[in-house]
């Protein structure tokens, strides 16, 4: 049994790929619990940067700067009374929220955080990643018919037909960097003008990312403008697809007050949420395994040596450092009065314990593993900034407009970067 | 529903295969309905086919009210109406009582008065905008808009010690003598909101998701506007330039120099760029009031108990949201014997069908956030 354990720990793959269902299990329970911190984290981070956008302070009371906000959120939906309406469908309502959250950390196997950081590696795993984060749509129509009421079951119509017209161009966009992977100088698909095996072209999340290695750029890079192009369409195409700002349409407040989940309420409103933010997660992370170089570091070729290596492995320990002061500086600015003494030790608390990761994670052992994980979570977070930024800038489109963009816009454009792509892959 | 109902509430289904007519109770319990508004959709998908307002959630009586109320007593309850833009109501019941009376205020008096109504019509359009934005998605200008009406707030909380229903002026002139320092802060605040307007156009103004939401959407011609009676930036935005404030000049508006703006097509990005235009105008207008401000006195002499002759009265103003109109009948008594408010936003609120007939959910709410109104004033 132990040397089922150890044995993986020599390999250099994925456990999935290794068969190793233990570290798999591991891997899975790390996923799920960092995703669903990074979901946590992502709530509060959203509502400060919101507020700051709106020149608001955001949650101020539940914490030092509102930091237990989302666990105070948590428990209030945990303990809410569990509403089913008296019309509604009780099997699909109840297996709704559960398919959305499903489709959406499903996902998660075949994100590559590192070059064996995953929990397996499909040959397929762009495939795999698009089919099921489209199942999605199903919560979201399951939950707009079973409520029996008219604004979501509206809600639940617009964003099917929203998500699978966005799935698309989507795809399009995402075979335009599939081809991308498979061209290695001259030479035809599938067969490199060396003949070695790196010209081929790969479905693999873990291929893509080292085919951008292999090449020395990021696709997002690739041909230019052609990368850019896809990359920009999937890009709009990921916030339509998560039903965000400006594409939130079906959950469009001001017209249908909250969409295909008005009728939900507590655990079951959270698991939507939880939905919701991780396929963000898991979206942003697609992007950045096509286009943004997966796990690599910024210039792996053009700064490489030693120092630039050592410089660059620095970066998480400083991130949490900085953060750390970030803290500490609220400790310095906390108003001098009694009522705030607790909040000041507990931001103080909050700061040392980064500043403690920030210098963990400069020790040479760790920093050179923690590396992968740490670029492709900053590379996801950029993203995750972004979906904040539109939604505080934008207005919403209107739904005939959205899908006008969608089939008029978005499709023929990607159509023609998949064609132009092809030709270039041949041509050069 | 409303048994008398204009729309047909049958839902039908010709063949197997056209959809399903739907029947959405939109309100009065709903976020973009600007308060307590019902409307009635009737739907072919997400295409409108008709509306029915359903109005009175709000209603208090207010005309009733003032059957038994002297005159004085009546004025603060005119601030209610359109919360909003209390000043402006105060403004238009305090002439219309004047008128009655056969006096005028003073000079200075209507200098202040034009002073806080302009203020008051630069904050209501501050809050239609935010609101209306919001509406439409996009969160941001909310909070912007009403960070820059805070300043407004302020200055009328010095002046008469309330924030929205201020009951500013008095019938003959004014009761408080301007504050020390009233001036200076009107000053500061002409330089401060100038640049905040650019912010707002620079959030809006191009953005091509908000030109997709509001150009060519409930589009409404002169023609039509006029014969439904709709007054105010919704008129001026379909091209009448008509604006009571030059057509028949009340208050001390004879003496600035501003212009009207108007809009061609009278569509929802027109009605927007002209609320902003007429932003940037009653700055012009409080600039010059501020700078030239007459000395004297404040009140005109007026008796202790008013007691209008016999006889009746019609009076309009320019309101933010369109003609305001108070008709006053007088017995001879010290309370009125009828009094009826001629509402901006309830005759607006008419050319909603006329406007949404044909177009899309989402348009219903641009619309109702275009045509700016408060169900305080509709309902009354």
């Amino acid at each position: 049994m132990l040397d089922y354990i150890t044995s993986y720990l020599n390999s250099s793959t994925t456990p999935g790929q290794a068969g190793n269902y233990f570290w798999a299990t591991v891997y899975i329970l790390i996923i799920f619990a960092g995703v669903s911190i990074a979901v946590m984290a992502m709530n509060w981070i959203e509502r400060k940067a919101l507020a700051h956008f709106q020149i608001r302070l955001g949650p101020m009371r539940v914490g030092p700067h509102g930091l237990l906000q989302p666990i105070a959120d948590a428990i209030k939906l945990l303990t809410k009374e569990d509403i089913i309406p008296d019309g509604a469908d009780k099997l699909v309502f109840w297996i709704a929220p559960l398919i959305i959250l499903c489709a959406a950390f499903t996902t998660y196997i075949v994100i590559p955080f590192g070059p064996t950081h995953a929990v397996t590696d499909l040959n397929i795993g762009i495939l795999f990643m698009l089919g099921v984060s489209s199942l999605g749509v199903l919560g979201v129509v399951m939950a707009g018919w079973a409520s029996n009421s008219h604004y979501p079951l509206i809600g639940g119509l617009r964003s099917s037909a929203q998500m699978v017209s966005y799935e698309v161009a989507m795809g399009l966009a995402v075979v335009a960097a599939i081809l991308m992977s498979s061209l290695h100088g001259m030479g035809f698909y599938g067969v490199a003008s060396n003949g070695s095996a790196t010209g081929v072209g790969t479905l693999s999340m873990i291929g893509i990312v080292q085919a951008q290695n292999e090449q020395q750029t990021w696709f997002l890079f690739k041909f230019f403008p052609l990368g850019f192009l896809a990359f920009g369409i999937f890009a709009i195409a990921m916030v339509a697809e998560t039903n965000r700002a400006p594409f939130d349409l079906p959950e469009a407040e001001s017209e249908l007050t909250a969409g295909f989940h008005t009728e939900y309420s507590g655990l079951r409103w959270s698991l939507f949420m939880l939905g919701e933010y991780a396929a963000m997660i898991a979206v942003s992370s697609i992007a950045v395994t096509l286009w943004m170089g997966g796990w690599m570091r910024p210039f792996p070729h053009w700064l490489a040596g030693d120092t630039w290596d050592l410089v660059f492995s620095l970066f998480p320990g400083i991130t949490f450092l900085v953060l750390a002061a970030f803290a500490f500086l609220g400790v310095i600015r906390m108003p001098k009065h009694p009522l705030f003494k607790i909040q000041t030790i507990g931001l103080a608390g909050f700061g040392a314990v980064l500043g403690l990761i920030g210098l963990v994670l400069l020790l040479p052992p760790v920093r050179y593993r923690i590396l992968d994980i740490y670029w492709f979570s900053a590379k996801v977070a950029i993203f995750m900034y972004l979906y904040i930024w539109y939604r505080a800038t934008f207005p919403r489109y209107r739904f005939d407009q959205l899908m006008k963009l969608g089939w008029k816009v978005m499709l023929p454009l990607a159509l023609g970067v998949l064609i132009l792509t092809a030709i270039l892959g041949v041509v050069l | 529903m409303n048994p008398t109902s204009n729309l047909d509430l049958d839902t039908r289904q010709e063949t197997f295969l056209d959809a399903n007519e739907l029947i959405i109770n939109m309100g009065p319990q709903h976020p973009a309905t600007h308060g307590v508004l019902r409307v009635i959709l009737k739907l072919d998908g997400e295409k409108v086919l008709g509306t029915e307002c359903v109005i009175g959630y709000l209603h208090r009586g207010v005309e009733k009210i003032a059957e038994n109320r002297t005159y004085t007593m009546f004025n603060p309850y005119v601030d209610r109406m359109d919360y909003v833009a209390a000043v402006s109501n105060g403004l238009g019941y305090c002439e219309a009582v004047e008128k009655l009376l056969n006096v005028e205020a003073p000079p200075r008096a209507k200098y202040i008065r034009v002073i806080l109504t302009e203020l008051n019509r630069l904050a209501s359009h501050q809050l239609w905008l935010g609101t209306h934005a919001l509406d439409i998605g996009a969160m941001t200008p909310l909070f912007y808009t009403f960070r820059d009406r805070e300043e407004i707030l302020k200055i009328f909380e010095k002046y008469c010690g309330a924030r929205l229903t201020t009951h500013a002026f008095r019938i003959g002139g004014c009761l408080y003598e301007t504050y020390d320092g009233f001036e200076a802060d009107v000053k500061k605040f002409l330089a401060f909101v100038p640049p905040k307007i650019d912010e707002y156009e620079e959030l809006l103004t191009t953005n091509r998701i908000w030109l997709e939401r509001t150009k060519n959407v409930g589009n409404i011609s002169a023609k039509d506007a006029i014969a439904l009676g709709v007054t105010g930036p919704v008129l001026r935005a379909s091209g009448v330039k008509w604006d009571l404030r030059k057509a028949q000049p009340y208050a001390a508006y004879s003496d600035f120099d501003f212009e009207i703006p108007t809009g061609q097509n009278g569509d929802t990005y027109d009605r927007y760029l002209v609320r902003l235009a007429e932003m940037r105008q009653s700055l012009r207008i409080i600039d010059q009031a501020v700078n030239k401000i007459p000395e004297g006195p404040i009140m005109a002499k007026i008796p202790k108990v008013i007691k209008p002759a016999v006889g009746e009265i019609y009076h309009s103003i320019e309101a933010p949201k369109g003609e305001l109109g108070y008709f006053i009948v007088s017995d001879g008594s010290t309370q009125p014997y009828r009094v009826r408010v001629r509402p901006p936003s309830f005759v607006n609120l008419q050319a909603l069908d006329l406007m949404v007939r044909g177009q899309l959910v989402a348009d219903v709410i641009a619309v109702i956030g275009t045509l700016d109104i408060v169900l305080g004033e509709v309902d009354r």
